[in-house]
């Protein structure tokens, strides 16, 4: 099901490169994608895919509307034009429940935790188990996060504490365990080792590894280079709000990438968007 | 992520990870008892102990002790959902105006309509005034909710207007007359000796108490061990049971103590048919209806609180908004439902407060919502949001109400009392800040 002509606004650079020998449907497929606030264009007809069993970063400074962006798909915001597809069907993603119900998961970079509250209750926040009466489950929404958890972070014993308590490498594997605990087939991490170590970082990607083998789609946002070139399979790189354009890691340089950051230019490895700068 | 283990395939399966169990550290940790409602608890005693040096006597009696009881649960019910409301980072400053408003229909849709159309004391008079009154106190509620949720007014706004807003319906709806209540069953909500249920229910309601307590500590533990999870030893659990009961039987003992006048037991008993023996009659008043409408509103809270999907949207909201938002809740929709709930409570504490009067005042209710935020916030709820509970409250209205009743008791004039209760609440909070700062 090629959309890639559906939308006249679109140019020739929306044709994702490599989307022709990875074989099958993209697992998203955001076409065009603009929303503003107030005047300001904080993403302007962007348009980025992501394939099953692909890592695509999402590249940019401060400001250049990466997060913003993948708050459309997570449902957060509400896109001006513009439309998601997913597996090749036109998607409609009104609130944060639509994406679950698509298999997106967001693990945002604030986290999004509530800290009053356990690691049990964060893990299944707006989707709570509930006994046969009715009422929450709190020992089988807690017997599932002592699973989960035992395998992202075996030494993790602060079950019953609000997460206000925890350090920030273990907060951060209860915001990962919610988004890998639902099957997610779709996976946004917005800046996910931001607060991590060396090691924790290494888990990540590890980790980051074998959701890749599972055919798990994974949007990787980040605005240092360093953190994700060497997990991502693809670039995109945003400025101002618009695509500078995207491109294989095996086809470009770091320092080329870099130049698409900061300088919006597009190298002859990528495929420039409508940002790229035209000197 | 604190070690070097790696992680291992995600996808979850059905082993169990119960990890054994640890060994508790203090006392009071393997008791797992809120070190803070502890403290309040003490803090009520040093308070009684000092006004019964200070009152000579008077304060710890079954009678004042019973009387308190009665003047605390009008409050008590309503710092229930005041409780919710601070929870969510917001603030009901219309409260008492809601109450004056509810008792005011309350009393004239009573007159007017029920009585004629049923007939004197007719059963369906007390329930269906209860009705209109809990769902107009809904709908006032609602009302507020949707105005803050949906059009974004603050809620201090939003409950100021209320404020003025139902304190002058509440003069429109009779035009300030005080309008007397005529049913004799919905009088029985304001307690009083025909609306307290004597020494031998309230053992009943003792025993009950007692059973639903051990019931629910053995529910708790058979729980935890279906998944194998860590559990307190048993003696925590039988001091914990134990403590409850002993609470429930002292409270008990102290109602049944409280017995009606000789000569009025003598009439009393008369009235009722009963043969009266030479040397008089003993008639308890026991646990007045007022303080069963409060504790069962208090339980009926804690569930939704604490075991219900809306109670935890309702933490999660007032935890991290964004974050509830993000997690798909309906943060909008929960926010109109706990201001709807708090202004049921408040008919419902209306209820309450004309039975007790006897009818219905242009003023009734006045204040009354400082005195329940001040009870919410006494009792460890948080202005800043995500922290509070429903026991912690409604011991806060006892403490409130145990100041002002010592108070009067000692013939302090009432504008000391106001300046007395002013700074034990923000003596209160500080200590409070102090702690929370402290043991996080």
């Amino acid at each position: 099901m090629n959309t890639a002509t559906s939308t006249p606004a679109q140019s020739a650079t929306a044709l994702p490169p490599g989307a022709s020998h990875i074989a099958g449907t993209p697992l998203v497929e955001m076409r065009d994608i603009c929303i503003a606030f107030g005047g300001i264009h904080a993403v302007d007809h962007v348009s980025v895919d992501l394939m099953p069993g692909e890592v695509v970063a999402l590249l940019g400074h401060n400001g250049a509307g990466k997060s913003t962006l993948i708050k459309i798909l997570a449902g957060a915001y509400k896109a001006d034009t513009g439309d998601i597809r997913i597996n090749g069907e036109a998607a409609s993603i009104a609130n944060p429940r639509d994406a679950k119900r698509y298999g997106i998961e967001t693990i945002y970079q604030t986290l999004a935790l509530a800290d009053n509250v356990d690691a049990a209750a964060n893990l299944f926040l707006g989707r709570e188990l509930l006994t046969a009466w009715g009422t929450l489950d709190d020992v089988a929404m807690e017997a599932a996060t002592r699973e989960v958890m035992g395998r992202l972070n075996p030494n993790f014993r602060k079950f019953k504490e609000p997460v206000r308590g925890l350090s920030g490498g273990q907060r951060q594997s209860v915001a990962i365990a919610r988004a890998i605990h639902f099957n997610a087939k779709i996976l946004i991490m917005d800046e996910p080792t931001a607060a991590l170590g060396p090691q924790e970082t290494a888990q990540v990607a590890e980790l980051i590894k074998q959701l890749k083998a599972e055919g798990i789609g994974i949007f990787l946002i980040s605005h240092d280079i360093h953190d994700v070139f060497d997990l991502a399979d693809r670039v995109s790189v945003m400025k101002n709000g618009k695509l500078v354009g995207t491109a294989r890691t095996s086809d470009v340089t770091k320092d080329e990438v870099l130049g698409m950051i900061i300088l919006g230019k597009s190298p002859p490895g990528a495929v420039p968007g409508p940002g790229a700068s035209l000197d | 992520m604190s070690d070097t283990t790696t992680a291992s395939t995600p996808v979850p399966s059905s082993r169990p990870q119960g990890s054994p169990a640890a060994a508790p550290t203090s006392l009071v940790g393997a008791l797992e008892i809120d070190v803070r409602f502890l403290g309040m608890i003490g803090a009520l005693a040093v308070i009684w102990v000092v006004f019964d040096f200070l009152a000579d006597g008077t304060f710890l009696t079954p009678r004042n002790l019973w009387n308190l009881s009665v003047q605390s649960s009008s409050i008590a019910v309503m710092s229930t959902g005041m409780v919710l409301v601070i929870v969510m980072r917001h603030i009901d400053l219309s409260v008492g105006s809601i109450l004056g408003v509810t008792g005011m229909i309350m009393a004239v849709f009573q007159a007017s309509y029920l009585m004629p159309t049923f007939g004197f004391n007719h059963p369906a008079v007390m329930v269906l005034t209860l009705a209109a009154g809990i769902a107009i106190g809904a709908a006032i509620g609602a009302l507020h909710g949707f105005v803050i949720a949906y059009l974004g007014v603050p809620a201090f706004i939003v409950t100021l207007g209320g404020l003025l807003v139902w304190r002058g319906a509440a003069w429109a709806v009779a035009q300030g007359k005080t309008i007397p209540l005529v049913d004799d069953n919905f009088k029985l909500l304001g307690g009083g000796a025909d609306g307290s249920i004597g020494a031998t229910w309230s053992w009943i309601v003792a025993a009950v108490a007692c059973a639903a307590i051990a019931f629910a500590a053995v529910q708790a533990r058979r729980q935890r061990q279906r998944f194998h999870f860590p559990l307190k030893p048993v003696w925590a659990e039988i001091v914990l049971v134990g403590a409850g009961c002993l609470a429930v039987i002292a409270a008990t003992l102290v109602v049944n103590a409280y017995t009606l006048p000789p000569v009025l037991a003598r009439r009393y008993a008369e009235a009722a048919g009963l043969t009266v023996p030479p040397e008089g009659i003993t008639i308890s008043f026991g646990y007045a209806v007022p303080v069963l409408v409060a504790l069962a509103v208090g339980i009926v809270m804690t569930f939704v609180a604490t075991r219900t999907r809306f109670g935890r949207y309702v933490f999660a909201i007032g935890g991290n908004p964004e974050a509830a938002e993000l997690a798909g809740i309906n943060t909008k929709r929960v926010t109109m439902a706990v201001f709807a709930l708090m202004g049921a409570l408040a008919a419902i504490g209306a209820a309450i407060s004309t039975a007790r009067l006897n009818s219905a005042t242009n003023a009734q209710g006045t204040l009354d919502e400082l005195y329940v935020i001040a009870a919410a916030v006494i009792g460890g709820t948080s202005l800043a949001g995500g922290a509070g509970t429903i026991a912690g409250a409604m011991l806060g209205a006892l403490v409130m109400q145990s100041l002002q009743s010592g108070m009067v008791l000692m013939r302090v004039d009432t504008p000391y009392q106001n300046i007395v209760v002013g700074i034990v609440l923000v003596f209160a909070v500080w200590i409070d800040t102090v702690y929370r700062k402290r043991f996080k």
